[in-house]
C-alpha cells in the first residue's frame, strides 16, 4: 500500500478563480496552484477595474474631482470626499467652521457603518449565512436612507465641498437618526447572536489568515486588519483631524490577527461609530457650514445674485477652478479599510497637477498569498472577505 | 390575436388571423382548456423565470446587493436565483464599469452562455462608459455584445432597475421562435 | 517645536550629507529630496535608527514634471508608529536613466507600489523580482500617467476603437 502511495503520480493543478466569480466581490483574479485541496502557490492579479482616476483628476478642476473620489471606496463615499477636501484645505491653508467639522464627522461615521455592514453581510453570504446578509442589508438600507435625506443619493454622495458642505443637515435629522440607530442596534444583536458563537462560522474563520504584527507593518497594513493583529494604530487617535479629539470613543484591538478577530474588530467598530454619531449630534453647534472666502467656496445664491464680487468669484471658480497655491501635501484619513491618504501636488492652476490616493486595500490584497499559502482552498473565501478589497479603491 | 396574459383564443392556421373570437367554439371548449400560441406560452414562461448571471464589477454592484435584499426584492419577479455558471444562466446583468482588461472576459462569458440569452446593461458605465472617458474604459458594452435593456444611472435606484426588468419581460414575451439562435457576439466575428 | 519636528531631517543631513539635495517643511509636512544612488541605505537608516523608527512605508508613487529636467520624481511617504511622525522622501529620476533601486528588501510591501509606478510611469526599479504591469493589461503600449499620454487615447484589447 505504501509502495502504491509512493508511486502514484500527482500533479499540481492550477485553477483560475477568475475575475467574474461570486466570491471575489471586486474583480480580482487568483491563480491557485493546488495539491489536492492545499494551496501550494497563489498569485493575485488586479487591475480589472482600472478606470484612470488619477488621469481624470488631472483633467478636471479641483471641485470636479469629488465625484471621482466618491467612486473610489464606493461603500463609504463620504470618507473619500472628506479626505480629499481636507487635503486641499491643508494645501490652501484654510479651516472650516465648527458646524461643518461636526457634520463631516457625523456623515463619515455613517459611511463607515455602511461599509462595515456591507462587509459583514457579504462575508456571511459567502460562508452560507444568508440570514445575516439580509439583516445587515436592511441595516445598510436604513443608514442609506439617512444619507439620502441630506445629500440626495444613496451611494455616490458628492456631499463635501472644499471649504464646506453642499447643504446643511435637514430638520429632524437627529430624531430620524435615533430611530434608525434603535433598529440598527436590534439588527446588530441579531447578527451577533447568529454569527459570533456559531460553530460553523468559528471553524471557518478562527486561525485562518493569521498575520503577525511585525509582518503586517512590513506589508503596509492599516485599518481593521492591522488592529486585529494587535497594533493600536488608528489615524483618528494618532493624528486626529476634524473634531475626533473631542469625541469619546475606543479602538478595538484584536489579539491573534486571524479572520475572526478582523470580524470582531469590525463589529465593535460599528458600535463605536454609533457612539460617535450620537455624541456629535448632541454637541452639534449652530453656525455657518461654509468658510467665508469666496475665492474657494462660493457664497449662497442670494449673495451671488445681488453682489458683484460673489458673482465674479463664482464665475471664475466654476469655469476655471479654484486657484490653489503651489506645493504638495499628504493628508491621511481613517477610511473604513485603513489609512486613506491623499497626496496632492499643485502648480497654482485650477486643476490638480497630481492627485494620488493611497489605497488602504492595496497592500492588504498584496499580502493575500502570505496569508493563504498552506491553507485549504476554502480558506481563501473568509480571508478575502475580511481583507475587504474594494475594486474601485484598489485599482482606482 | 391580441396579446396580454396568455393569449387565449382560437388559432386557425389555414385561415389568416381574423382577430375575432368565434364565440361558438369558446362555449364548446369551456374554461378548462387553454388555447394559445407556442411563442406566447414560451415567452410567458421565460419572462417569469430569469436566471441571472450578475457580472458585477463596481459600485453598481452595491445597488445590485440591495436589489437582492429584503426591501427591493428581485424574487417577486422570478429573477431571484443568481447562477454563477454561464451555462446555467440566461440573463447577463452587466453591473459596473468594464475596463479594457475585463472586456475579453465579458465576451467569453457571453459566448459561453446558452441561448436564449438576454443582456441587461446596469448603470451608465456599462451603457456608455459613464464619465470615465479615458484610455482604460470600454465606452459602452454594446460595442462588444448585443444589449437588450439599458438602465442608466450612477448608480441607478433599485426601482429603475426593476422598471428595466419589467420592460425586458415585455420584450421577452413578444419574441418569436425565429429570433433564436443568434450566434456569437458580433465582436468576435470580426477577427 | 521646530527642533523636535526636524530631527529626521537633521539626522539625515548628518548621516548622508552628500545625498541630500534639499529639505523643507511645507504646511507641517517634512520633505527631503535625496539623490537616487543611496536610496536603500537611507531607507534602512530611517527604519532602523533608534530615534527615527519609521516602520511603515505608507506610500510610493511617482510624479511627472513634464518639461523639467529631471523629469520624474519618485515620492515615498513614511510613518513612525512609536514617535507618531511622518516624513516624505523625493528622489528625482531623469528620463534618460529612468531607473531607481527597489526598496523591496527593506519593506516587502513596496512590491506592488513599485509595479504600479512602473506600469503607469515607466520607471524601472532595479532588483524588483517581478516587475510586470499590474493595473493595465499585459500588452498595453505606453505609460498612461505621463503627461504626454492623452486622456482619451484608446487602446482596446477587443472591440472597436471608439
Amino acid at each position: 500500500m505504501t509502495d502504491l502511495a509512493k508511486n502514484l503520480h500527482t500533479e499540481h493543478m492550477v485553477i483560475n478563480m477568475g475575475p467574474s466569480h461570486p466570491v471575489t466581490h471586486g474583480t480580482v483574479k487568483f491563480l491557485v496552484t493546488l495539491d489536492g485541496e492545499t494551496i501550494v502557490d497563489f498569485y493575485v492579479e488586479i487591475g480589472y477595474l482600472h478606470r484612470g482616476f488619477e488621469k481624470m483628476c488631472e483633467n478636471s478642476t479641483w471641485e470636479q474631482v469629488f465625484p471621482y473620489t466618491d467612486r473610489l471606496n464606493y461603500l463609504s463615499p463620504i470618507i473619500n470626499n472628506v479626505g480629499y477636501a481636507l487635503a486641499v484645505e491643508k494645501l490652501i491653508g484654510i479651516d472650516t467652521p465648527e458646524r461643518c467639522k461636526y457634520i463631516r464627522v457625523i456623515t463619515s461615521e455613517l459611511s463607515r457603518m455602511a461599509d462595515h455592514y456591507t462587509n459583514i453581510a457579504a462575508s456571511a453570504l459567502e460562508l452560507g449565512a444568508l440570514t445575516a446578509f439580509l439583516y445587515f442589508v436592511e441595516a445598510r438600507e436604513l443608514v442609506w436612507d439617512l444619507l439620502e435625506s441630506f445629500c440626495g443619493a444613496r451611494l455616490t454622495s458628492n456631499y463635501i465641498r472644499i471649504g464646506g458642505l453642499k447643504n446643511d443637515l435637514p430638520d429632524g435629522f437627529k430624531e430620524d437618526t435615533k430611530e434608525v440607530f434603535k433598529r440598527c442596534r436590534e439588527l446588530w444583536v441579531d447578527v451577533d447572536k447568529l454569527l459570533t458563537k456559531n460553530r460553523i462560522f468559528l471553524d471557518r474563520m478562527r486561525d485562518i489568515g493569521i498575520m503577525p504584527p511585525d509582518e503586517a507593518i512590513a506589508w503596509g497594513f492599516t485599518g481593521p486588519c492591522l488592529r486585529a493583529s494587535g497594533v493600536p494604530y488608528d489615524v483618528r487617535k494618532a493624528q486626529p483631524y476634524l473634531v475626533y479629539d473631542k469625541m469619546n470613543f475606543e479602538i478595538p484591538i484584536g489579539e491573534t490577527g486571524d479572520n475572526f478577530d478582523r470580524y470582531l474588530v469590525r463589529m465593535e467598530e460599528l458600535n463605536q461609530s454609533m457612539r460617535i454619531v450620537e455624541q456629535a449630534l448632541e454637541e452639534l453647534p449652530s453656525g455657518p457650514i461654509n468658510v467665508d472666502i469666496p475665492e474657494y467656496r462660493w457664497q449662497s445664491k442670494d449673495d451671488i445674485y445681488t453682489k458683484i464680487e460673489s458673482l465674479i468669484f463664482h464665475f471664475k471658480t466654476v469655469t476655471g477652478g479654484i486657484r490653489v497655491p503651489p506645493g504638495e501635501v499628504y493628508f491621511p484619513v481613517e477610511g473604513a479599510n485603513g489609512e486613506l491618504g491623499f497626496y496632492l501636488v499643485s502648480d497654482g492652476n485650477g486643476k490638480p497637477y497630481k492627485c494620488r490616493v493611497r489605497p488602504p486595500c492595496f497592500p492588504l490584497t498584496a499580502a493575500m498569498p502570505r496569508m493563504v499559502k498552506g491553507a485549504l482552498i476554502a480558506d481563501i473565501v473568509p480571508t478575502f472577505d475580511m481583507v475587504h478589497m474594494i475594486g474601485g479603491e484598489c485599482d482606482r | 390575436m391580441e396579446e396580454g396574459g396568455t393569449g387565449m383564443g382560437i388559432i386557425n392556421s389555414q385561415q389568416s388571423a381574423v382577430g375575432s373570437l368565434q364565440s361558438g367554439e369558446e362555449q364548446i371548449l369551456g374554461s378548462s382548456v387553454l388555447l394559445t400560441k407556442l411563442d406566447a406560452i414560451v415567452g410567458w414562461g421565460r419572462k417569469y423565470s430569469f436566471f441571472l448571471y450578475p457580472f458585477v464589477t463596481a459600485c453598481c454592484g452595491m445597488e445590485f446587493m440591495s436589489l437582492a435584499g429584503p426591501r427591493y426584492d428581485l424574487d417577486r419577479f422570478g429573477a431571484a436565483l443568481p447562477r454563477f455558471s454561464p451555462r446555467q444562466a440566461d440573463l447577463l446583468f452587466v453591473v459596473g464599469t468594464i475596463s479594457h482588461k475585463q472586456a475579453p472576459i465579458l465576451v467569453k462569458v457571453y459566448n459561453q452562455m446558452t441561448e436564449p440569452k438576454w443582456v441587461f446593461s446596469f448603470g451608465v458605465c456599462a451603457t456608455s462608459g459613464g464619465f470615465y472617458d479615458n484610455y482604460a474604459t470600454v465606452q459602452g458594452i454594446d460595442t462588444l455584445i448585443p444589449v437588450d435593456v439599458y438602465v442608466p444611472g450612477c448608480p441607478p435606484r433599485p426601482e429603475m432597475v426593476i422598471d428595466g426588468l419589467l420592460k425586458l419581460q415585455q420584450k421577452v414575451a413578444k419574441e418569436k421562435w425565429s429570433d433564436w439562435p443568434r450566434g456569437e457576439a458580433p465582436v468576435t466575428k470580426n477577427k | 517645536m521646530t527642533a523636535m519636528e526636524s530631527i529626521t531631517l537633521k539626522k539625515l543631513k548628518e548621516k548622508f550629507p552628500d545625498s541630500i539635495v534639499d529639505t523643507h517643511s511645507f504646511r507641517g509636512d517634512e520633505t527631503a529630496t535625496v539623490k537616487k544612488e543611496k536610496i536603500i541605505e537611507i531607507c534602512k537608516f530611517l527604519r532602523d535608527d533608534n530615534e527615527l523608527l519609521y516602520n511603515f512605508m505608507m506610500d510610493l508613487t511617482a510624479v511627472d514634471y513634464y518639461g523639467r529636467e529631471p523629469r520624474f520624481e519618485v515620492v515615498y511617504h513614511f510613518y513612525s508608529l512609536k514617535y507618531n511622525r511622518r516624513v516624505r522622501l523625493k528622489v528625482p529620476v531623469p528620463e534618460s536613466d529612468c531607473t531607481v533601486d527597489s526598496i523591496i528588501s527593506v519593506w516587502i510591501g513596496a512590491d506592488w507600489f513599485e509595479r504600479e509606478a512602473y506600469d503607469l510611469y515607466g520607471i524601472i526599479f532595479n532588483g524588483h523580482p517581478n516587475l510586470k504591469r499590474i493595473l493595465l493589461y499585459e500588452g498595453f503600449e505606453g505609460h498612461p500617467l505621463r503627461k504626454d499620454y492623452p486622456v482619451r487615447g484608446r487602446q482596446p484589447l477587443i472591440g472597436p476603437k471608439n
